[in-house]
């Protein structure tokens, strides 16, 4: 069977390739992909502890993130189709209203 | 067998997640993102969790993608243009701030976890795991499961007002293209 350590490894690279999208990239939509690598890296722990503790809860949760993810990345698309409307750019680092 | 197997998934999972966020390309990187998708379905399904495994395929690679890549290609992008000092200053503490992260993880990993506890065997062979799964949500999680349906309730009418776009106030911006409503 497959150690529970390697799958907290894995998903804490996946986690940490995520991080580093979003502080590297520019692209909003990029940025965006990142978070989504985040939390399937997160869904990843609920679903190897669940099996490690012989217990199903944990498939549950990751159905209600899968929940919130759509949801946020509906919202998310829609924020940004209203950015590139107002701003002719998904730039974050272009969008510097709040910069003082 | 499944250690193989995970091992082959994992390597596909971490190099087209590392793909998505180098690729210049928007496009590119939504399909690598689907990619990484479907190979955590087969991690999910070496760990008997075949429900999660086929919702992760129709939801995530299916349903959420089709979305990314239906805004990618409303918005037209082009391959991103990076260039500049400051670019490159940021990319550089990027970098470093996600190697330190992953070393504190590693770190935390190797002092508690290096034993690695072997996960058991298949925790109940009497239902399916959609059967478990189905009877715990309408069970215990029940009202959790009706928040959720409000949660959606509350994207798609938010979804709705702001791609809506104001189409009264005469703010100077072009009218919004392809108002369907």
């Amino acid at each position: 069977m497959i150690p529970l350590s390697w799958a907290l490894i894995l998903s804490a690279v996946v986690f940490v390739i995520g991080v580093i999208g979003v502080l590297i990239r520019r692209n909003a939509i990029v940025i965006f992909m990142s978070i989504e690598l985040m939390l399937n890296a997160a869904n990843l722990v609920f679903v190897a502890f669940s099996q490690h503790l012989r217990s199903i809860d944990g498939q549950v949760f990751v159905f209600f993130v899968m929940t919130v993810a759509a949801a946020e990345v509906a919202v998310g698309l829609a924020i940004i189709v209203n950015l590139f409307r107002l701003r002719e750019t998904v730039m974050v680092d272009e969008v510097n209203l709040l910069k003082g | 067998m499944t250690e193989a197997l995970f091992i082959g998934f994992a390597a596909m999972l971490v190099a087209s997640s590392l793909l998505v966020i180098l690729h210049r390309n928007p496009v590119a990187s939504a399909l690598f993102l689907v990619l990484a998708f479907c190979s955590l379905a087969g991690i999910y399904l070496l760990f008997h969790a075949e429900f999660i495994g086929m919702v992760q395929i129709i939801v995530y690679a299916g349903a959420i993608m089709v979305l990314f890549l239906f805004v990618i290609m409303y918005l037209n992008l082009q391959r991103d243009e990076e260039g500049g000092v400051h670019i490159a200053l940021r990319r550089g503490l990027g970098w470093v701030a996600g190697t330190v992260v992953l070393a504190e993880g590693v770190f935390m990993l190797a002092r508690r976890w290096a034993p690695g506890p072997l996960t058991p065997e298949v925790p109940g062979e009497a239902a399916g795991n959609t059967q478990q799964l189905g009877m715990l949500l309408f069970s215990r999680y029940l009202f959790p499961f009706e928040v959720t349906s409000l949660v959606l309730l509350v994207a798609i009418i938010g979804v709705v007002v702001i791609a809506k776009g104001r189409s009264t106030a005469g703010s100077g911006t072009r009218p919004a293209p392809g108002e369907d409503g």
